[in-house]
């Protein structure tokens, strides 16, 4: 009885360390300065509130940590779509005046690999900018940075929130580089592809509402003659 | 004792290791794909939208009527005539498979538009932009303009049609129908195959 009892509480330390391992892991890191920063193409910047309140709507299954928004809009609860979400938001320039509209879909990935520090989503956003054109955004994410740093902390804090500084890049591909894959639709953007990273700025978190203060941004590569008109 | 601690520890390790490296994190619910092959044509797969059931959103300034209620569009002088919809999808045999954003303008003035987005999680996304003018026979017909995963090797064709519902039945409206018809490019000719079968 004895043994066993010291070989269950060996079994529970070493799945302590190995989960200590997996979150203090130095070798997962992600970016914070973006593969597009240093390129020939024009670059274009787009922000928005990623606070869902803040959007336009946002909705997901009817059973996470963020509410959908507004209160009577229809919710993701079949199978197929319970893993999703869809966001609609406002985005703004550079000097912070709204310039168009973003819709973001959103999937928990199957690539997901907590131990290789992946949590993925694969995500498009369709973006309508008045006067210049309509565009996607094709891209896989890494949240595991954001709840590593972001959320974890929050549920062990007190408080249950958190509050800090998060600033990372949350694009992951499918570019070589870790770039999103930016295709045109009309106007300005007809024919062009391009490439695009989305970062995430967080300053703090809340355990039963989500997002309390953070801030996404869309960083697209374009061919010269597109981002100058 | 300190010998079982040891190898107790171990077993954790692995254990835990192993638990996190095989259970799947994330496993997506797949509906069967109900394909037909178009004799010289690619695949033709139908999509149906019930309304009023399946929108989530209409957006359009100055519109009474938008939907969720609560919604509040920005107003003209940001989006003009622009219409943003969101619907969710579903496959001919009317189960749930994704969802999908229309966005439709008639005066913007770098050329009006209609497109689609669909995102069909297991899959991958279709983005296709409409003709603006619908045929005679009420359906207006589209390319697609990418795809990503499943669907980015594809070329093809979109068409949409609304089918009209029961006259004066605020439950069933209608239906949008959208027939996708998408080839994949040809592949490499397996000369060793193609051997042997010569």
């Amino acid at each position: 009885m004895k043994f066993l009892l010291t070989l269950l509480i060996g079994v529970a330390i070493g799945a302590f360390l190995f989960l200590a391992g997996l979150y203090y892991n130095p070798f997962v890191a992600q970016a914070s300065v973006s593969p597009i920063a240093v390129t020939d193409a024009r670059v274009m910047d787009l922000s928005f509130s990623a606070v869902p309140g803040d959007g336009l709507l946002y909705t997901n299954n009817g059973e996470s940590t963020v509410q959908p928004f507004p209160e009577r809009v229809g919710e993701l609860w079949e199978a197929s779509i319970a893993d999703s979400e869809v966001w609609v938001t406002e985005l703004q320039n550079s000097r912070g005046v709204p310039v168009g509209l973003g819709i973001k879909f959103s999937t928990r990935s199957e690539q997901t690999e907590l131990i290789r520090g992946a949590a993925m989503t694969n995500s498009i956003w369709h973006v309508y900018l008045p006067g210049r054109g309509t565009f996607v955004i094709d891209q896989t994410e890494n949240f595991w940075s954001y709840i590593r740093d972001v959320v974890i902390p929050a549920r062990w804090s007190s408080g249950d929130n958190w509050r800090g500084t998060y600033n990372r890049i949350t694009t992951a591909g499918p570019g070589s580089l870790g770039t999103g894959r930016l295709t045109g639709g009309s106007g300005e953007f007809t024919d062009l592809t391009g490439e695009a990273v989305e970062t995430l700025t967080a300053r703090a978190y809340s355990v039963q509402t989500g997002p309390v203060s953070m801030t996404g941004n869309l960083t697209m590569a374009l061919p010269v003659q597109a981002a100058s008109q | 004792m300190f010998k079982t601690l040891i190898i107790g520890v171990f077993l954790g390790i692995v254990g835990a290791g192993a638990t996190v490296y095989l259970a799947p994190a994330v496993d997506l619910h797949r509906e069967r794909s109900l394909i037909d092959v178009q004799p010289n044509g690619g695949n033709l797969e139908v999509f149906r939208i019930n309304l009023p059931r399946d929108r989530l959103l209409v957006g359009l300034s100055g519109s009474v009527g938008s939907i969720p209620a609560g919604l509040e569009w920005p107003g003209e002088e940001l989006l003009g005539d622009m219409q943003a919809e969101l619907f969710k999808v579903r496959n001919r045999n009317n189960a749930v498979v994704g969802v999908a954003s229309r966005l439709a303008s008639s005066t913007e003035e770098t050329g009006p538009f209609i497109e689609w987005a669909l995102h069909l999680p297991a899959r991958g996304t279709i983005y296709a932009q409409m003709e603006l003018s619908p045929s005679v026979e009420g359906y207006r017909d589209g390319k697609l303009r990418a795809g990503t995963r499943d669907f980015q090797e594809l070329t093809g064709s979109v068409r949409e049609q609304f089918i009209a519902g029961e006259a004066g039945n605020e439950e069933s409206q209608g239906q949008i129908e959208l027939q996708t018809i998408l080839v994949a490019p040809l592949g490499d000719i397996d000369e060793e195959t193609d051997g042997d079968m010569l």
